[in-house]
């Protein structure tokens, strides 16, 4: 019987068997874990053509996850979309909240059948860290998550329900302290564990076979969209927006309709204060090609390849690489990448919360305000699918202070949780 | 000019010739400041390290421990710029004769260019480079130019390296082979891997070229246990801890001269 939700690239189009997008991917990784990885690649290829794998997933993700998401048309959103209809791809109502899960599970399968009995991950905004902490707990795997120290404290709800899970959540105090140090840190501690451990790799970036994988796990985010869309709307949409920190739910989203030469693709990435103050975390806006954990992508560096600290109100986009698929859609011009301010991120994420009754993650909200633009360029003929990657219960604490909702003789504790870098609670 | 990969390999042949293992010194450039960090260079090599690996710092260091990760945020902090890294090279090459190597990760020389650095590195008498994150797979254009100008490439392997892996990665590297001593990333353990010894004996098995062990050694007894059994002894976040534990720069060159002294012993088999 063929899976209805494990939907791997069915024409194996990309990568290379080197794991190679065009010019990007590849495998840049101490010797020390080649072996791992390369059991990874192996274990993935058997998988992808076991049906006693496809039937496992499938079952999780219909009864433990909640697949198909819905798909949802926002009316009274699409009103300020220069009349164009939008319709949310509704990631958020999987179970943990986001996306992250569609990776999760498959990995975790395979973690049981490569017999490895530890799970170590990163997580930025924690959505990817309560999805793994989330399949530890089902199948009884050990489980360490890393999470930047900044990201812990303006994500702090997610840090508890990681725990609550029963997962050991590490504070990574190096570097930014944000995602691409969690990452750093989750690679040490892969190469001194690797007998045991795997590492849950949360996003369509790293060595090979991990972009691939991820998107593989994911692509079933635009296989139901394209599907409800002919249902729903009768046909396909003009544009395809989600938004980018390392890439997996936007190549969720694109990868079913990239045969479809008139669907635009379009990747919304975190211009944090302005992508002109240097305060960002636009890698394909404003990156050079170069290699950061594990493989070669666009960048955000200096002139000696030393890698630059992003900046994003999301913690979840606060990255400084890339997916290499995206660099290979962006060079290719099948995919067009702009760059969206915190600012408008954040009045988007009001904007869907008040006009349609859903609160959106923070990332999500980035794709929303892309959406917005992508309408009005559109015109009331418009038709436009954005990919809602999760909900946006654990940025109440940055949203309530960005927007002056808590009252002020609340007990509101100051800390160091990047909100000094959100000017102000009256816009 | 020609990099001094020949340097190299006949400094490994003497070692071996005297019936020791060499010693092999790790220092970041740039720490604590670029001439500090060229002291220190020299006072290793002064005090008997027969090579020196210099390092290129980089942002994001994630096969090196808290120890050269602090080490690499001052150099870093300090403004370091691979032109330091060269002039830490050809000052140290310069001032003792003995040959010198870079060791980083791939990023900054993808970015600066391989040619150039190449070139550059080859000008300043450099020996080769170890690129940890370079795998040989990868690593075509990067031999092309070092070959071009005769520097070194010297691979890591790593205990879990199957035999077929080894004997490919053996083919394409010069210089030595890295051998770590067990699975983790830089910094001193109370122990040497058991799995080095190991390791060695199936490297040996695919190649002529000296095979030198890494990782967790900082003392005289290891180093003299490591030499028991390995070409090269290679000692990294034991002499940045001197630097870092020293009361001043000044204090942290002489204890760089003193654990090289004391090193130099353990690879004649005198700890």
């Amino acid at each position: 019987m063929p899976s209805n939700f494990f939907v791997p690239d069915p024409e194996g189009r990309t990568p290379s068997p080197e794991g190679y997008f065009g010019a990007y991917g590849g495998k840049f990784i101490p010797e020390a874990l080649v072996a791992a990885v390369d059991e990874v690649a192996v274990e993935y290829d058997k998988a992808k053509s076991d049906p006693e794998f496809a039937r496992e997933l499938d079952d999780l993700l219909v009864h433990y996850t909640g697949r198909p998401s819905a798909l949802t048309e926002v009316p009274r959103f699409a009103e300020h979309a220069g009349g164009a209809r939008v319709f949310l791809k509704r990631e958020d109502l999987n179970h943990t909240g986001s996306h992250k899960i569609n990776n999760v599970l498959g990995q975790a399968l395979l973690t049981k059948r490569m017999g490895k009995t530890r799970v170590i991950a990163e997580t930025g905004a924690g959505q990817h860290g309560v999805a793994t902490a989330t399949a530890c707990a089902l199948f009884g795997l050990d489980c360490t998550i890393y999470m930047g120290e900044i990201d812990t404290q303006r994500q702090a709800l997610n840090v508890a329900r990681m725990r609550m899970l029963g997962a050991e959540v590490i504070a990574v105090k190096s570097g930014s302290r944000t995602l691409k140090d969690a990452i750093n840190e989750a690679f040490r501690d892969w190469v001194a564990n690797v007998d045991r451990t795997h590492y849950l790799f949360g996003t369509v970036a790293g060595p090979h076979p991990f972009p691939a994988m991820v998107r593989d796990f994911h692509r079933v985010i635009g296989v139901e969209a394209r599907r409800q869309l002919l249902e729903q709307a009768g046909r396909l949409p003009d544009a395809a927006v989600a938004c980018v920190g390392g890439g997996s739910n936007a190549i969720g989203l694109f990868h079913a309709f990239i045969p479809d030469a008139d669907v635009r693709l379009i990747g919304c990435e975190p211009a944090g204060h302005g992508v002109e103050t240097g305060e960002h975390a636009a890698t394909l806006t404003a990156g050079e090609p170069g290699i950061l954990h594990g493989s070669r992508s666009y960048v955000l560096q200096d002139e000696e390849g030393q890698i630059t600290e992003p900046y994003s109100i999301s913690a979840g986009l606060d990255y400084p690489g890339i997916g290499p698929e995206h660099a290979y859609l962006k060079d290719s011009g099948r995919g067009e990448y702009r760059a969206v301010t915190d600012d408008a991120a954040m009045q988007a994420l009001r904007l869907l919360s008040r006009t349609e009754g859903i609160i959106p993650a923070i990332e999500s909200a980035h794709a929303l305000a892309g959406a917005l633009e992508v309408g009005k360029e559109l015109g009331g003929d418009g038709l436009i699918v954005v990919n809602l990657s999760g909900r946006g219960d654990k940025d109440m604490d940055t949203a309530a202070r960005y927007f002056g909702l808590y009252d002020t003789d609340a007990e509101v504790t100051e800390d160091a949780s990047g909100t000094a870098e959100i000017e102000g609670d009256v816009k | 000019m020609s990099g001094n990969v020949r340097l190299l390999d006949d400094t490994l042949a003497a070692a071996k010739a005297e019936g020791r293992a060499a010693l092999i010194a790790y220092l970041p450039a740039g720490f604590p400041t670029v001439d500090g960090g060229i002291a220190a260079v020299k006072a290793a090599l002064d005090g008997g390290a027969d090579v020196v690996e210099v390092g290129l710092p980089h942002s994001d260091p994630v096969l090196d421990g808290p120890v050269i990760q602090t080490a690499d945020d001052i150099a870093l902090r300090g403004g370091l710029k691979i032109a330091d890294v060269m002039r830490t090279v050809r000052e140290a090459h310069a001032a003792t004769g003995k040959p010198i190597l870079v060791m980083t990760y791939w990023n900054p020389i993808d970015r600066y260019g391989v040619e150039r650095f190449t070139a550059e590195l080859a000008e300043a008498g450099g020996a080769g480079c170890i690129l940890p994150d370079l795998p040989v797979q990868e690593s075509a254009l990067w031999r092309e130019h070092a070959d071009k100008h005769g520097l070194a490439t010297v691979f890591v392997v790593a205990p879990s390296s199957k035999d077929e892996r080894l004997a490919e990665i053996t083919a394409a590297g010069s210089g030595f082979v890295y051998a770590a001593s067990l699975m983790g990333v830089t910094g001193t353990r109370e122990s040497v891997g058991a799995q080095a010894e190991d390791l060695v004996r199936r490297t040996r098995a695919t190649t002529d070229t000296p095979v030198c062990v890494g990782l967790g050694v900082s003392n005289a007894a290891q180093a003299a246990e490591v030499a028991g059994f390995a070409d090269g002894v290679i000692v990294g976040s034991a002499f940045v801890k001197r630097m870092l534990d020293a009361p001043d720069a000044a204090a942290g060159v002489e204890g760089v001269r003193a654990l090289a002294a004391d090193l130099a012993k353990g690879v004649r088999g005198q700890a």
